[in-house]
């Protein structure tokens, strides 16, 4: 077991949905609640890392990435060393692939709370945020928990992706699935047994885990 | 004054001229069919949805004002609103639910208020009950808690009886007429249901369109209405057009000519003679002549038909009655079913009934400035 890439994926995988958990939530509650023009177009980019190949995906990012780019080169000036191949590289590519495994979720879920809850809300004498608190939040709550799952499984198991940004160096940017691939190029199949064994039974535990939350006992809604 | 003045305008996209007041203590119906913008204009007085023009005061307090740019939020208004599908927060009890519009009260007062408020309510031990887990006549008195707990200065209810079933409704009916004794505020009560409004409300406002045709009391508006339109949404089934023959004012009468009959109704100059006029006549005011001895009251406007259909739906007896001098629509009324039973009304028969002057009410046919529906 390659206990760094574990642990590396582990922090990878706290850190994007600590930032996607306030991100989720504006954009989620964003697009259900707001009509605007072009909304369309920001759901199907929203969805489009789902359809999207890995490895074209992360050929975007690593141009947008790299010192050629503005992002890049922003970076490069601000900290003096390159996005792409580092650890935060690999944070930020992992926060935008992981976008509709957090938004969706959680849009459906203030999309589920029917206008007439939150006018009730208002009628009641609540402020925009103690509605938010304690209207909207506690009710969209299962389905933010899913997003947060599916997104923290899905970055343990994203590959292609990790890959093209940010290679395999080890502490780095070697996440567990990149080290089962390296480890099965090495012929060590016990050691890539092992893993695999490992990100399969924490998957199977994630997906059972969300559909226990998003059946949301005893919340008859009408 | 002391009470709700209403004004509002717009185009569009749901059309409203709407103006109407309810004062502290009475109870106004919007009535109209579905789609007339009776929940519109309650969201409008909450502060929901802003209409283009207008105005909205309360007590002499101005909430709404398009002219002078005043446009409360809802969270100022103290209004206390009951939802159609009630809108209780389902991840709270039923007392988390009336505590939740107790902002204005220091923490510490609000449990004590709130179960006072359900006990009122007859809800006293179901305080922690979540609403799946209550019936829907006892979330609806939920509903009505929370709306109360405000200390609203105008109490909504936006077809609070449609999902209830007719025990629970009547139960319902007298915790309302409870609560204005109790507390005196104006309470607008949207509904699609004449009887309901007839039963509950001091006076009622005809809607369509977003426009207030007619407001007075149930009895005038169902039996005086200002056009065949109104006539329409009471439900006024008995809705003919006739003329202008005559005015006689030293009886009090005016007669108007209708499918080769002339009918003497009572005297109403405003119409000039000759003039084309539609005219009512509600249910309880056509008589039927009894077949085995003459009855009172058989001189007046006498009408002959047959039956076109005889309806027993409980005690009572719909009856249709057609015409033979060209009017295409028969003449609707009921009686008691032990009284079309002896009298032998079934479908077929001849008939003759009295149409009594005092029931007919007069209308220009097409109230003037009214788009044609």
């Amino acid at each position: 077991m390659d206990w760094i890439a574990l642990t590396l994926s582990l922090r990878l995988a706290l850190l994007t949905i600590l930032l996607l958990l306030p991100l989720g939530i504006w954009a989620g509650r964003l697009l259900a609640y707001r009509d605007f023009r072009g909304k369309g177009l920001v759901e199907a980019l929203v969805a489009l890392p789902l359809v999207l190949p890995p490895t074209v995906f992360g050929y975007y990012l690593l141009v947008a990435f790299g010192a050629a780019s503005p992002l890049g080169a922003i970076w490069q000036q601000l900290f003096g060393r390159p996005l792409v191949f580092s650890f935060e590289g690999l944070l930020l590519a992992s926060v935008i692939f992981n976008i509709p495994f957090a938004i969706q979720p959680i849009q459906r879920g203030f999309e589920g709370i029917g206008v007439e809850l939150r006018d009730a809300a208002a009628c009641c004498g609540m402020s925009w945020w103690r509605t938010l608190l304690r209207i909207e939040l506690p009710l969209a709550w299962p389905s933010i928990l899913t997003a947060m799952i599916l997104s923290f499984a899905h970055t343990l198991g994203e590959f292609g992706i990790v890959l093209m940004v940010g290679g395999s160096i080890p502490g780095e940017t070697r996440t567990i699935a990149i080290a089962i691939y390296d480890r099965v190029q090495a012929f060590d199949s016990a050691s890539a047994g092992r893993m695999a064994a490992f990100l399969l039974a924490f998957s199977l535990v994630t997906i059972a885990l969300t559909f226990t939350f998003s059946r949301r006992p005893g919340r008859g809604r009408r | 004054m002391n009470g709700i003045e209403v004004e509002l305008v717009q185009e569009g996209p749901i059309p409203l001229a709407a103006r109407f007041a309810c004062a502290a203590g009475e109870v106004l119906a919007l009535v109209g069919p579905s789609g007339s913008g009776k929940s519109t204009i309650l969201r409008c007085i909450a502060g929901i949805l802003s209409p283009r023009r207008g105005r909205i005061a309360v007590n002499g307090e101005v909430w709404f004002d398009s002219e002078r740019g005043v446009s409360l939020s809802p969270q100022v208004r103290a209004v206390g609103m009951v939802f159609q599908n009630y809108a209780l927060f389902p991840h709270m009890s039923a007392i988390g639910n009336v505590m939740a519009a107790m902002d204005h009260l220091p923490a510490p007062a609000r449990p004590a208020r709130a179960g006072e408020l359900l006990g009122l309510l007859h809800l006293a031990g179901l305080e922690n009950r979540r609403p799946a887990e209550l019936s829907g006549g006892q979330q609806q008195r939920v509903a009505l808690a929370r709306a109360m707990a405000r200390e609203p200065r105008v109490l909504l209810l936006d077809e609070p009886f449609s999902a209830v079933d007719k025990a629970t409704r009547q139960r319902l009916y007298r915790e309302i007429a409870g609560l204005r004794e109790k507390f005196s505020i104006p309470v607008i009560l949207v509904t699609h249901d004449i009887d309901e409004a007839i039963m509950l409300a001091d006076r009622m406002s005809v809607l369509h369109h977003g426009r207030t045709l007619q407001t007075g009391t149930p009895e005038a508006v169902t039996s005086r209405p200002l056009s065949p339109e109104v006539a329409r949404l009471v439900d006024l089934r008995n809705l003919f057009h006739g003329r202008i023959c005559e005015h006689r004012p030293q009886d009090g009468r005016s007669l108007i000519e209708w499918a080769g009959h002339r009918l003497e109704t009572g005297f109403q100059p405003d119409f000039a003679i000759g003039s084309e006029v539609a005219w009512v006549i509600p249910d309880g005011f056509i008589v039927p002549h009894r077949r085995d001895r003459p009855s009172r009251g058989e001189h007046e406007n006498p009408v002959r038909g047959r039956l076109a259909s005889v309806l027993h739906i409980g005690p009572t007896a719909h009856l249709a009655l057609r015409i033979e001098a060209g009017e295409p629509h028969p003449l609707f009324f009921s009686v008691p079913g032990h009284v079309a039973r002896r009298n032998g009304f079934v479908a077929g028969a001849e008939v003759v009934v009295s149409l009594l002057a005092q029931g007919i009410h007069l209308m220009p046919p097409r109230q003037s400035g009214a788009p044609p529906d």
